[in-house]
């Protein structure tokens, strides 16, 4: 007979465990867009929509045609196998949610900078967020139609990141593009662990 | 969803029926066997057949939706509740025993090459 508690512990070991990712960057920049573009569930979310009153609040130069933002957590899931689970998670996009980057940022194996050439300037903060706390990140450049194309070592100028961060060219609405920036998120967390053992 | 409709202020636009810390009696905190939950716990529901009269409506509802493993925050958005009533919630359900999270000795997950390749090979094979 099988005990209650070997019982309980062997059904412990059906939870899996989980890591995460962040997709960060500014308003209306298409991080929902690159989380549903990978994720096997369609995003879920907590969401708000904007009122008047926020329109007044929030930057929406050049984004005119995003009527809706999301004000809480949205998120997407990959099953990796049974026994782990990769989320990800895009931050509220407004300057004034960054209380919840911490959280959100906490145990991350590393992190998507998206930027928009039309407003590299939203990028800074998030670029600054990850550098301070050293959570392995890439900036990905989401190639809107009709924005300016720039060589990448304009953007990386402009962007002020370093050499050592990767930037790629990206478009959100694209699953193969979207994999193919995660991969070199989760390289480039690899390379940042060998090079600390 | 047209704000020029008019119906456009019934159901998910004027928000829950019940407020959502009436789900929890006002309770902000989570118990103590709650108080390790994140965004991405995985929780999963035991097949117990312990006394469900004194569940609400919300705590079984999470029983139904953790049969198969799902994070707090999965449950948060199924249940359109928000996360803190939602580790309220689960924290009374981890006391009874009516639903596991992983060991917490193990749920913080180390980051190491082998876990980060396990990923990589994830990602690469969706």
């Amino acid at each position: 007979m099988v005990s209650v508690q070997s019982e309980q512990r062997r059904e412990e070991l059906l939870v899996p465990s989980s890591v995460k990712i962040v997709v960060a960057g500014g308003f209306g920049v298409g991080k929902t867009t690159m989380v549903g573009a990978v994720s096997e569930i369609t995003p879920l979310r907590t969401e708000e929509l904007l009122t008047e009153a926020g329109e007044e609040i929030d930057d929406l130069a050049g984004v005119e045609g995003k009527n809706t933002t999301t004000v809480a957590l949205d998120f997407g899931r990959i099953t990796i196998n049974p026994e782990l689970v990769l989320y990800l998670f895009g931050t509220p996009g407004q300057d004034r949610f960054w209380f919840m980057w911490d959280e959100l940022a906490m145990g991350s194996i590393g992190a998507v900078v998206l930027v928009d050439t039309r407003r590299l300037d939203a990028g800074f903060g998030a670029i600054d967020f990850f550098e301070r706390r050293g959570i392995p990140f890439v900036v990905a450049v989401n190639c809107f139609e009709g924005s300016h194309s720039y060589t990448t070592d304009e953007m990386r100028v402009a962007l002020d990141v370093a050499d050592t961060v990767p930037l790629v060219l990206c478009d959100a609405r694209d699953r193969e593009s979207c994999k193919a920036v995660l991969v070199r998120v989760i390289e480039h967390a690899m390379n940042k662990l060998d090079v600390m053992a | 969803m047209s704000q020029h409709s008019a119906d456009w202020w019934y159901d998910e636009a004027a928000g829950p029926l019940v407020r959502p810390y009436a789900m929890v009696s006002g309770r902000t905190r989570p118990k103590p066997a709650g108080e390790e939950l994140t965004l991405t716990t995985q929780v999963r529901a035991l097949r117990t057949s312990s006394d469900h009269s004194s569940l609400s409506v919300e705590h079984l509802e999470i029983i139904k939706l953790c049969r198969k493993p799902l994070s707090v925050a999965e449950v948060a958005a199924y249940l359109h509740a928000p996360l803190v009533v939602v580790k309220v919630l689960l924290s009374d359900l981890i006391q009874r025993g009516d639903v596991i999270t992983r060991d917490p000795s193990r749920t913080a997950v180390p980051v190491d090459l082998n876990l980060l390749q396990k990923v990589l090979d994830g990602v690469r094979a969706i």
